[in-house]
């Protein structure tokens, strides 16, 4: 069930790209989908825990936010940049999390680099590595509500 | 009505696309002056996570209703979803090999900030 909405979610997105209709490319556009399918499955074996990110109305509102997130940012650093006296203090620090999942721990790591100003260096079992443009920033995400609007997502 | 839209459209366009070149330098002169690898990528990462972004949507703005437009969309989401994992990649490979960022405490010195000399 889970690989027959794959297979179709894929050959939509096929379509979409393609844009052709003819019969011969709509087959082999088909089987392009049913060889992916295949190699997910083997992949699947391997990795064990097969998850997906359900997209849920929270999880937009998280991405909305999220984009507001780096839009704000992109401006702060941008006035930094062309501030004549550079006033950056760069930060290597620990960032605790409690997020359980992987899933979760992931979406975490990706939102914070993708968040100009800080960026993850190393993902661990119970904490982040952060690289930051100064100390407040750390102190910002260690205030958690990145964290806490991930939690309520609720992968 | 329809031209004033379509005005409205225009200048909307416009200022994505402005914003977005403005940017972009910003991104080019940041990598310039900041003072080691890792503040370097902070600086390229306003490029990838809102100027091209930015960009594409004046674009956008600016396109027929067609599949291109679709697509245009697609490559956003692409460049939004791919940047997160090249940048750290990146750093990860630098601290693998051996390259520590330079980290000013705020005792270093009066300012606390990082000369921009080299």
């Amino acid at each position: 069930m889970h690989y027959l909405f794959i297979a179709i979610a894929l050959y939509a997105f096929w379509l979409l790209l393609s844009g052709h209709y003819v019969a011969l490319l709509l087959a082999l556009g088909g089987l392009s989908v049913l060889i992916v399918v295949f190699f997910l499955l083997r992949m699947d074996r391997v990795d064990g825990e097969p998850s997906t990110l359900r997209p849920s109305l929270k999880f937009f509102r998280y991405i909305g936010w999220l984009l507001w997130q780096v839009v704000l940012s992109n401006i702060a650093l941008a006035r930094r940049v062309w501030d004549p006296a550079l006033p950056i203090r760069p930060t290597w620090g620990k960032l605790d999390t409690k997020l359980p999942l992987p899933l979760e721990k992931a979406l975490y790591a990706n939102s914070i680099t993708l968040t100009p100003g800080t960026l993850t260096t190393d993902v661990r079992d119970d904490h982040l590595m952060i690289h930051c443009l100064s100390p407040e920033e750390l102190e910002e995400l260690r205030k958690g509500e990145m964290e806490r609007r991930i939690k309520d997502i609720g992968v | 009505m329809s031209s004033i839209i379509s005005h409205l459209i225009e200048w909307v366009s416009g200022f994505f696309l402005l914003a977005g070149g403005f940017l972009c330098i910003s991104g080019g002169v940041g990598l310039l002056r900041m003072p080691d690898f890792f503040s370097r990528i902070h600086a390229s990462g306003m490029t990838e996570t809102l100027a091209a972004p930015m960009l594409l949507c004046g674009l956008m703005l600016q396109m027929e209703w067609s599949l291109d437009l679709v697509k245009v969309l697609m490559i956003l989401i692409f460049i939004l979803a791919t940047n997160p994992t090249a940048t750290h990649s990146m750093a990860k490979a630098a601290l693998h090999g051996g390259l520590r960022p330079l980290v000013k405490e705020p005792g270093d010195d009066e300012k606390g900030e990082v000369s921009s000399k080299t």
